[in-house]
């Protein structure tokens, strides 16, 4: 029957985002308490999944192929994890952060909404709801990107929106050319009956529109168009959520479960994985590297960053499946931290230009502080969660024999070492511009979110073998195991 | 109050359509809206249901808007109160899944099932189309009422 809690991180959110809003019409504030609520249940509800057994839970007493399934399995924890811990961490910086903005109850509802969506993306154990998540997910970020409704904002959220919207239909398309060569969309029924995808040139069609559907949402190059708009436009939480979780949720975390569970990994999509992935690490620093946009800036590090997870993944092997989810992890902990840290100094400084910042670690020593934390990681400087994980990619390639990979990951890093340099060099050190002599730190809610993220960064990176022993290495294990997924799903065979 | 003030607008003969739109549109929009209550309530037994009933409710107040002018239909039903509907349908479903919940799924059918093919029959479901109905119905006015926010300025020197 399974656990209670696994349809409950779907329906927590959804539910408390519908309170807000009735409610809203008459109580403007009361997002701001039922908002961090409602995340730090769902926190805790993900928590107590992490020490459950491998599980499903059938929706309504029918059940699977038939019924609508959820299946908890290591992947599933670990993004549970992931999207809730930094969901959490963003809404509580948001209390202060979105205190300027007109309509905040709107902005906690779409927000909630969004996360109902990526923990049901996680959680389903079918295509078709998977898509459905998916589009719940997607459409709260097209609103949340055009939030702030000033041009640039509503100009890269509509921007945003179509190229999205392009890859829901590819993605909707793929499932229904699966659905009719198969007659199912439950995924361990599919991954029962479809037997070697490469063999059958539908299939090889299909999983080509998956693989456009879901790159376009991780942001990789080429499909990466709108991300170095919409992340940067976005309110500063929602950065964080976009940039920490949505590309992963609904990028990576879907590819890698059509690809691994549903399909089986053939080596040839493997490597077309792999060799997308090099590409945006290369394609997305040298883009970042011309950057004064602070934001921006970090944006494009995101399409570089989701290249290195992408590229482990694409591996195929354990060590690597293993190191890309830990980027994965990593990627998210880190990024989050410094689009808040940068919307900390956009909201005391007013400007997101590195050139107009300087000598801002007298006046904002905690922003500073995190900004430095997120920057190290980033830049793979131990021993700092970013540190393990690259290097750990890196080696995952060279004993796979991915030499021009591993070259080019290498390469990337000091390319990325560089572009935080200046990042620090511009807004931490040098001189304080005279404007700049009464600045304040920000208020509570953001620092203490900006210093558990930074030590988190820290942590993870110090006990890093802990957690591959108890996040990663089971997660590999539920990707590579396609026969116990399916075992599990259907309750044959095991 | 409100019924006299409905009253006055549609006999204001600068607001809306000719009187032909008006009379015919009079009578068509009640039975749209019984129309659509109908594909709702027999969701479960016949084709339609909430999505599609609910679609046919916000045409009877989009025709009403057409034909009477945006102001009486907001007079009707306003914006706010819209999104009032919209959002009380939605948890309305979102409660029916918790109460679920207690009989141990999420979403699990709890009432009697009832002998098939009779108008009360089939649990949660006619509940679940009806709250779906209402959420739809009131989305697509809500729609309808933002795409239409804008309008053409008259100048004193036009009249």
């Amino acid at each position: 029957m399974g656990n209670i809690a696994m349809p409950l991180t779907v329906a927590i959110p959804m539910l408390f985002a519908v309170l807000i809003l009735v409610t809203g019409k008459f109580w403007r504030g009361v997002g701001s308490y039922l908002g961090p609520l409602a995340a730090f249940i769902i926190l805790y509800l993900s928590f107590v999944l992490l020490g459950v057994k491998d599980t499903t839970y059938i929706m309504g007493g029918w059940i699977p192929p038939i019924g609508i399934v959820m299946v908890l399995d290591g992947l599933s924890k670990l993004m549970l994890i992931i999207i809730n811990g930094i969901a959490f961490f963003s809404i509580i910086y948001a209390i202060s952060y979105m205190s300027k903005y007109t309509a905040q109850f709107k902005f906690y509802a779409l927000f909630l909404l969004m996360v109902a969506g990526m923990n049901g993306v996680v959680l389903s154990g079918d295509l078709f709801n998977l898509f459905v998540f998916l589009e719940i997910a997607s459409l709260a970020s097209y609103a949340l990107v055009g939030f702030g409704v000033e041009s640039e904002e509503l100009e890269a959220g509509f921007k945003y929106l179509i190229l999205g919207s392009v890859a829901s239909i590819v993605i909707l398309f793929a499932i229904a050319v699966v659905y009719n060569i198969t007659g199912t969309v439950n995924m361990a029924d599919v991954a029962n009956t479809i037997g070697n995808p490469m063999l059958n040139k539908a299939v090889i069609f299909a999983l080509g529109l998956f693989i456009f559907g879901f790159s376009l949402k991780a942001g990789l190059v080429p499909f990466h168009a709108w991300l170095p708009d919409a992340h940067p436009s976005a309110p500063a939480p929602v950065s964080a959520m976009l940039s920490g979780v949505l590309i992963k949720a609904l990028g990576i975390y879907a590819l890698i479960r059509v690809t691994f569970s549903v399909m089986g990994a053939p080596t040839e999509i493997l490597s077309i994985i792999m060799w997308l992935g090099v590409v945006s690490t290369l394609v997305g620093v040298l883009l970042a590297l011309g950057q004064y946009d602070l934001k921006r800036l970090l944006a494009y590090h995101s399409i570089s960053q989701m290249g290195y997870v992408a590229l482990g993944i694409g591996l195929g092997t354990p060590e690597g499946i293993a190191a890309g989810l830990f980027h994965m992890f990593n990627h998210a902990t880190f990024k989050s931290l410094l689009f808040l840290d940068a919307g900390s100094f956009e909201q005391s400084t007013g400007t997101r230009d590195l050139r107009q910042m300087g000598g801002l670690m007298k006046k904002l020593p905690i922003t500073s502080i995190g900004t430095l934390a997120g920057s190290v990681s980033i830049s793979g400087l131990p021993p700092f969660n970013g540190f393990w994980s690259k290097i750990l990619i890196i080696a995952a390639a060279l004993a796979s024999k991915q030499y021009l990979a591993a070259a080019i990951a290498t390469f990337v890093a000091f390319g990325t070492l560089a572009s935080f340099v200046k990042v620090m060099r511009f807004s931490l050190i040098g001189p304080l511009p005279k404007i700049y002599q009464n600045l304040k730190e920000s208020p509570f809610s953001m620092t203490f979110s900006l210093l558990a993220l930074s030590i988190i960064c820290l942590i993870s990176g110090l006990f890093y073998i802990f957690l591959m022993d108890s996040l990663f290495y089971p997660a590999t294990n539920a990707i590579l195991k396609q026969s116990a997924y399916i075992s599990m799903v259907l309750g044959i065979g095991g | 109050m409100k019924k006299e003030k409905i009253k006055e607008l549609i006999e204001d003969p600068n607001l809306g359509m000719t009187l032909i739109v008006k009379t015919v549109a009079r009578i068509t929009i009640a039975l749209i809206l019984l129309y659509g209550f109908y594909i709702i309530i027999y969701g479960h037994l016949t084709p339609g249901g909430g999505f599609a009933g609910g679609v046919i409710l916000a045409i009877a107040y989009t025709l009403m808007m057409l034909a009477f002018s945006r102001r009486i239909a907001l007079v009707k039903l306003s914006d706010f109160w819209a999104s009032i509907w919209d959002n009380i349908g939605m948890l309305a479903f979102i409660v029916i899944g918790f109460v679920g919940l207690g009989f141990g799924y999420f979403l699990f059918n709890f009432l009697s099932k009832g002998k098939p093919f009779s108008l009360i029959s089939a649990g949660i479901i006619p509940l679940l189309n009806l709250s779906i109905g209402i959420k739809i119905g009131a989305a697509l006015y809500a729609i309808f009422i933002g795409l239409s926010i804008y309008g053409r300025l008259v100048l004193e020197e036009e009249e």
